[in-house]
């Protein structure tokens, strides 16, 4: 089955020969598209989320085949920079793993709240485990996010 | 030895050594302006024009201070590839030609293996190799310390999850497919899963005493006995175990995410029955680690199936096979006795405390000597009597996890702590003070407690590092209860459980007491290899550090420390880290709280030797190089009959205020606010030192109400995170920080390990608010709602 993509701003055509095949599967191992990535492959950990037409789900548990013609964005194409140079300023990153998906949750909640509180900060990323940090240089990173995108043009 | 640089890469990384300057991500990320400045070539050109700038600046230092030295926080020379996807972890990697491999293991926790059949799964198209313990070319067995557990269970299985048969295919799918499609005839046998029982009939990987006075005959006033059970914790890493074997002539380049590359090649190679130069190990991305990765998972495997297919081979853990395919914390039962005088002294400790190990040794040897050196924590007792086991079951194998014996005993002995107070009427952090170790003192093993500066306290008694960091509470007020509280910051959070009533508010206190680097004896060391030398025109024509090491960054800021110890001692801005591998000489493994002292030191001490051969010699006339082998202080084993022996090399303390709400009727607890005060010697990056205490704090709290690997009869009945639950963003409160610097002149700059201690003080801090809010006794984490709930007094 040929599904047709449109990811982080190009085309891309997935050749699947599963019909239960999953996003996640299908972009980090048939098309390389590592960025996004697989910690639990159970929507429970967030690692992969991603914005399939603008909203965010978890890659794992979307199959591709229900994704045709649909506009994916990952990390790669979903986050605006100051967003990223906040994590990266904060410290809000130690492995790594959780902050493809973090980046992507946090760029969907500014994008609805650009003026977060904690309360909500921590509502909107409850999906997303970290291990290393404890999630405070996260926060930080999100009010720091806030305040550069609040005095951008937008 | 195999040539990596022959080697198909994923990306085509310089080995040892710079290479050709070109685009080069795995350079790129590690080069080492500490602002954002990134290259498109980071490595020098050694054909280029080299400006020279007058060689009187570039003989013996620049005489500058470059920004991002030691002390302050620079960037991470890897974070923006970590936040554009860039970053390669192990699950990332691809070889063209690649196979998948998988694992099948064993469903029983005990069973013999009476005959396995893999002619299904052979036949099957697209498969490429299913090999079984006759398979193995060459040791049988492997381990980190004692060479016990089979790489493939032979004719035995002794926990669920071991591994049986290993299958090369070419999907990860038909290669779990070809995996059931192994018959393996199991006679099942009746597993050994009470380590009380396994200890009292002798099975056991260690058994370590500690004696000292005579605690049968000391007289106390008060007496507190008790007993205390610690649950299996995991650690949980996000990334999965992962890793990619390729063959290459004359051996096979093994890419691996590991804590520790020579320990694994020291143990892969023998199996193989291969010589250690025909292996190369290349560091993968880590994605978290916290013990997980010091014992090998995929390695050996990997590596068989592609000697044998003669193509790469990849393997990587699902969720449910990495909760079976590693070691956990160790569960642990004690039972405590404290006697103490009127005034809350310790009079005399007794303690039996029994780890199990499960079924194979990995660190558990080692997991005791901490448990029984570390058993009453950092306060003075003259009479002491300590009996530690590891115990052998067929429960799932447990070895290292951050905290390494130092996590169980600390919630025993501070719950007993907080039980003697109780029982006098004392402050908590009155009867601590009452009882620290101070310089000057012995810890139980006769250690003497040295290594501290200042030596004098200001009223002229011995300085006591402990008492230093209670006494910072005075000024950080317990957070009050906030008015008109939304309803989510209640127990029970956006599940509208309560609007208040019920909730109770309780407040308590919890110290650990860490040692950090190998202790006992062991020959711990690391290595570090220098070169500096005049950058190109990339690098404006300035001095370029270029450093080699094999310590693994696991997400702790390594790589950033390394290139800041380098600034710091050369005094030159750009520092490239080249890629870690088993070229480089050991750097030990990123554990123990270990690497800043250890690889630090021996990044600084390589420094420090190019320093001194760069005052005789101007850098335009060639490169500078130096290779540093540095070791902490010698340490002594434990007796075995009486447990003393100077053991430690370093001691670091952390003390943790929870203060919690806890809804007494449904048994909820949201932990409100963490305080944490910890003596780090010398903080060497403030922002990733905060991130280790803030991260450590989390483990801690995951394991006073939440994590535990629950097993029934040995078997694991919730390898998920849909059933074992790690803290979230919710679960988390506010975390405030005191960084105290109270330095070891023994250790580089001052500095005391950091990354395990919170993890030992935030868990007894937090069940002993729950206690504070409940009145309950509270003896076992994690603290479970019907713990709160069933046989609350009314
Ligand atoms: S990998 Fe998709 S939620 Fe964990
Ligand atoms: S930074 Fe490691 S899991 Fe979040």
């Amino acid at each position: 089955m040929r599904v047709n993509l449109h990811i982080d701003g190009a085309e891309a055509v997935a050749e699947i020969d599963r019909p239960g095949e999953s996003l996640l599967s299908t972009l980090r191992d048939r098309l390389g598209l590592t960025g996004s990535k697989n910690a639990c492959e159970q929507g429970e950990c967030g690692s992969c989320t991603v914005l399939l037409d603008g909203a965010p789900v978890c890659a794992c548990l979307v199959a591709t085949a229900q994704c045709e013609g649909r506009e994916v964005k990952t990390v790669v194409g979903a986050v605006p920079r100051p967003v990223r140079d906040a994590f990266v300023q904060c410290g809000a990153v130690q492995c790594g793993f959780c902050t493809p998906g973090l980046l992507v949750a946090v760029a969907d909640l500014l994008d609805r709240e650009p003026d977060p509180s904690d309360p909500e900060i921590r509502e909107a990323l409850a999906g997303n485990l970290c291990r290393c940090t404890g999630y405070e240089k996260i926060i930080d990173a999100v009010h720091t996010a806030a305040a550069t995108l609040a005095g951008e043009p937008r | 030895m195999p040539d990596p640089a022959t080697t198909p890469g994923p990306q085509d990384r310089p080995v040892a050594g710079p290479a050709p300057g070109r685009s080069d991500t795995a350079a790129r990320i590690r080069d080492g302006a500490p602002q954002s400045e990134k290259d498109a070539s980071s490595a020098p050109d050694h054909d280029a024009v080299r400006p020279t700038r007058g060689s009187g600046r570039l003989i013996g230092g620049t005489g500058r201070v470059p920004s991002g030295t030691v002390g302050q926080s620079p960037i991470r020379p890897e974070s923006e590839a970590k936040v554009n996807g860039a970053f390669d972890y192990a699950s990332d990697l691809a070889f063209p030609d690649m196979l998948w491999g998988n694992t099948l293991r064993s469903p029983h926790p005990r069973a013999l293996i009476r005959s396995i059949d893999t002619a299904a799964a052979l036949a099957l198209p697209g498969v490429a190799a299913v090999l079984t313990a006759a398979d193995v070319p060459g040791k049988l067995h492997y381990g980190l310390i004692e060479a016990d557990q089979p790489v493939l269970a032979p004719d035995q299985v002794n926990y669920q999850g071991e591994p049986v048969a290993i299958v090369a295919a070419e999907t990860l799918d038909l290669a779990r497919r070809a995996a059931d499609l192994v018959t393996v005839d199991y006679e099942v046998l009746e597993p050994r899963c009470d380590a009380d029982e396994a200890a009292a009939a002798g099975e056991y990987f260690r058994y370590q005493p500690v004696r000292i006075g005579d605690p049968d005959t000391a007289g106390a006033a008060v007496v507190v006995a008790r007993e205390y059970e610690v649950g299996m914790q995991d650690q949980a890493p996000l990334g999965p175990e992962s890793g990619v074997a390729v063959p290459v002539e004359g051996g096979l380049v093994l890419h691996v995410a590991t804590q520790w590359l020579h320990s694994d090649l020291d143990q892969i190679a023998p199996c193989l029955g291969l010589e250690p130069e025909r292996l190369h190990l290349s560091m993968a991305g880590i994605g978290g680690a916290f013990g997980a990765r010091e014992d090998l998972s995929v390695q050996i495997h990997m590596a068989m199936l592609a000697m044998r297919t003669g193509r790469p081979v990849k393997m990587m853990y699902d969720r449910a096979e990495s909760f079976l395919g590693h070691v956990h914390r160790h569960p642990a039962r004690m039972r405590y006795e404290h006697g103490a005088d009127a005034d809350g002294r310790l009079v005399y400790v007794k303690a039996r405390i029994v780890l199990d190990g499960g079924a194979y040794a990995s660190t558990t040897e080692a997991v005791v000597g901490n448990a029984a050196s570390l058993a009453v924590g950092p306060y003075n007792v003259e009479h002491v009597s300590v009996d530690a086991w590891g115990a052998r079951t067929n429960n799932p194998p447990c070895g290292a996890m951050r905290g390494f014996g130092g996590v169980q005993t600390c919630f025993a002995y501070e719950s007993q702590m907080d039980a003697l107070a109780d029982a006098l009427g004392l402050d908590p952090r009155e009867i601590r003070r009452r009882n620290a170790l101070a310089r000057g003192d012995k810890l139980i093993t006769g250690q003497v407690v040295d290594a501290y500066d200042p030596d004098e306290a200001p009223a002229g008694q011995p300085f006591s590092p402990l008492r230093d960091l209670l006494d910072r509470f005075d000024g950080i007020p317990v957070p009050p209860v906030p008015a008109g509280r939304d309803i989510v910051e209640l127990p029970g959070g956006t599940g509208n459980t309560t609007h208040g009533e019920g909730v109770r508010r309780g407040v308590g206190y919890g110290v650990g007491l860490k040692n950090i680097c190998y202790s006992e004896g062991f020959d711990d060391y690391s290595t570090a290899h220098v070169r500096l030398e005049l950058g190109g025109p990339e690098h404006g024509g300035e001095p370029v550090a270029y450093l080699h090491t094999a310590a693994a960054e696991v997400g702790q800021g390594h790589w950033n420390l390394q290139q800041q110890i380098a600034r710091t001692e050369l005094g030159v801005e750009h520092v490239v880290l080249l890629p870690n591998d088993t070229r480089a000489g050991s750097a030990g493994s990123s554990s123990a709280s270990r690497q800043s002292y250890m690889t630090g030191g021996a990044v600084k001490a390589a420094c420090e030797a190019v320093r001194e051969l760069w005052r005789d010699r101007d850098l335009a006339d060639g490169p500078i190089e130096a290779t540093r082998v540095f070791r902490h202080r010698a340490t002594k084993p434990m007796d075995p009959v009486t447990g003393q022996g100077e053991s430690h090399v370093q001691l670091a303390l952390c003390v943790h205020r929870a203060t919690v709400d806890v809804d007494v009727e449904l048994g909820l607890v949201k932990v409100v606010d963490l305080t944490c005060v910890q003596d780090v010697g010398k903080a060497l990056n403030p922002v990733a030192l905060e991130g280790q205490i803030h991260g450590g704090t989390a483990q801690g709290l995951g394991l006073a109400v939440m994590e535990e690997i629950v097993t029934d009869a040995g078997r694991v009945r919730n390898a998920s995170f849909t059933d074992y639950l790690i803290p979230t963003i919710l679960d988390m409160p506010p975390m405030r920080l005191r960084i105290v610097e109270n330095a070891d002149p023994d250790a580089p700059y001052g500095l005391r390990g950091a990354g395990e201690p919170p993890t030992l003080s935030s868990t007894p801090a937090i069940v002993a608010a729950i206690r504070d809010a409940t009145g309950l006794p509270l003896a076992r984490v994690p603290v479970r709602p019907e713990h709160l709930t069933v046989g609350r007094p009314s």
